[in-house]
């Protein structure tokens, strides 16, 4: 028999939660490609500054989202275990190895993108960590959100920075494999009997219209490989922004949590326990 | 913790007497009994569950918490640490059993005006951190402090226990093989919930007596 579904949306993480993972992936993102594109000579002092404003943006959102704010330092206590304490240590050094390349201290770059490459992952981890919500606490999520961040950051590139062709390469097939590894998390998901109220969202129309505007992002980046620079650019824009629809829905419409599960009913007088399949 | 739920009738009267015991505010119940329902007419089930923080082995919000105001003491009741939480509600996400809560504003259980007992009990320290069941640790150090024994010494014992009609609801030291627990759970048979998190929950659910041997 099957029993009553009490699984709900968790209320507690809103837009400004949701607003670390956007700018936080397209932040990194914008910094690792910035990196990229500077060994291969390009000018790249907006989008590396800008890279690094929204990873300050991030976190200045979640600031303003915790209930003690003034005790904000208390988040570097738990280096140990705790991805948002290590999300937070690596905060420093990014800013710091982003601003001395910005400055014209070149090993600052390739220092820079390993440091976002490594906060993406910081948050990442802290999905996967979040086992109260299975649609964040699924193993694919990590890729899905580093693969996330990297679409979004060479998308944005070809906005903030020179559109050149390999750089259209790189947004193009980050922005394949995202898609493709989106649809391995949503198989990952049903296969793990993830709450209805999580899967529904995939059968959504916002979120049909943001695979409709995936899709159109990676014919439009094609189309820039043949030389229409305006259409790999527009793309490109297309590629950050339905990046950040999808994080915004992860984070405050498809969390569900677990529900309360019971395997087995009491035996009660002449009744025999029955075993409880999840609703 | 154990619950008996062969014993539960869902009388919310733990409830009650943790939410009087701890002043907790409209919308936070440390200790919450689910009413089920399993099965499809005709042949339907219903189960009273009560829950709350499990007090892991192995806690998931300890894990995550990034300012360690997340602990456990030694003798495994899992304790927030009001001075140092930030209130970030990460440790929320890590709970599966849904047990931790976040107040950022005054709220009355009678719109904008506090009670007297309200006003009297109403603690600043618990606004805009992260609070959950401790298993009135209080009474439990108090009673200890006396040479009693939780679970056996009802001075000892949390509120939602002390209060319960039916006796499904019982305390105690489970590395104790004389305590009540542990033989309650000796006699009959048990489970854990989302016992696959391999979180460890110190919360044991009795559903019938163990199988003759």
């Amino acid at each position: 028999m099957k029993q009553t579904n009490t699984a709900y949306r968790q209320r507690y993480w809103d837009l400004r939660a949701a607003g670390n993972f956007i700018a936080g992936g397209t932040g990194t993102g914008l910094v690792f490609v910035s990196a990229l594109a500077f060994a291969t000579g390009q000018n790249v002092l907006v989008p590396l500054l800008l890279g690094l404003a929204l990873v300050g943006l991030g976190l200045s959102l979640v600031w303003l989202e915790i209930g003690k704010p003034w005790r904000a330092f208390n988040v570097f206590f738990h280096p140990q275990t705790s991805w948002m304490t290590r999300e937070g240590m690596l905060a420093t050094p990014l800013f710091a190895a982003g601003l001395a390349a910005a400055l014209g201290f070149a090993p600052g770059f390739a220092i820079a993108a390993v440091l976002a490459a490594g906060f993406l992952y910081c948050q990442a981890r802290m999905l996967r960590a979040s086992r109260a919500i299975p649609a964040w606490s699924h193993p694919r999520i990590v890729p899905l959100i580093l693969l996330t961040g990297l679409a979004e950051g060479a998308g944005a590139y070809l906005v903030l920075g020179e559109p050149t062709r390999p750089f259209i390469v790189l947004a193009l097939v980050a922005a394949s494999a995202r898609e493709i590894v989106r649809e391995l998390y949503r198989r990952g998901l049903s296969a793990a009997a993830a709450p209805e109220g999580t899967l529904a969202w995939f059968r959504r129309p916002e979120e049909r219209a943001l695979q409709t505007l995936r899709i159109a992002a990676m014919v439009l980046l094609a189309l820039g490989l043949v030389g229409n620079t305006l259409s790999a650019t527009i793309g490109g824009v297309l590629a950050a922004l339905t990046g950040w629809g999808f994080k915004a829905i992860l984070v405050t419409r498809a969390a569900y949590t677990r529900g309360l599960r019971i395997p087995r009913t009491p035996t009660r007088g002449r009744d025999t326990a029955r075993a409880v399949e999840p609703s | 913790m154990v619950a008996d739920l062969r014993r539960c009738v869902g009388c919310q009267t733990c409830t009650v007497a943790c939410k009087e015991s701890n002043a907790t505010p409209p919308g936070v119940q440390w200790r919450r009994v689910f009413d089920i329902e399993a099965g499809e007419y005709p042949d339907v089930r219903r189960v009273f569950v009560p829950t709350g923080c499990q007090h892991c082995d192995d806690p998931p919000c300890l894990e995550v918490c990034p300012s360690t105001a997340t602990g456990k003491r030694a003798d495994g009741i899992v304790t927030i640490d009001y001075e140092l939480c930030i209130g970030c509600a990460y440790c929320i996400m890590a709970c599966p059993y849904e047990a931790r809560y976040k107040v950022d504003d005054e709220r009355f259980a009678f719109g904008d005006d506090a009670t007297p007992n309200e006003r009297k009990r109403a603690d600043p320290r618990m606004l805009g951190v992260v609070t959950k069941c401790t298993f009135c640790v209080d009474i439990v150090d108090a009673g200890l402090a006396q040479g009693l024994v939780p679970g056996r010494d009802m001075a000892a014992t949390p509120a939602c226990v002390q209060s319960c009609i039916s006796g499904a609801l019982r305390f105690g030291d489970l590395e104790d093989p004389r305590s009540g627990i542990a033989q309650l759970l000796a006699e009959n048979q048990w489970f854990r919930m989302h016992e696959a998190e391999g979180t460890g929950p110190g919360f044991y659910y009795l559903w019938d007596k163990a199988p003759p041997l």
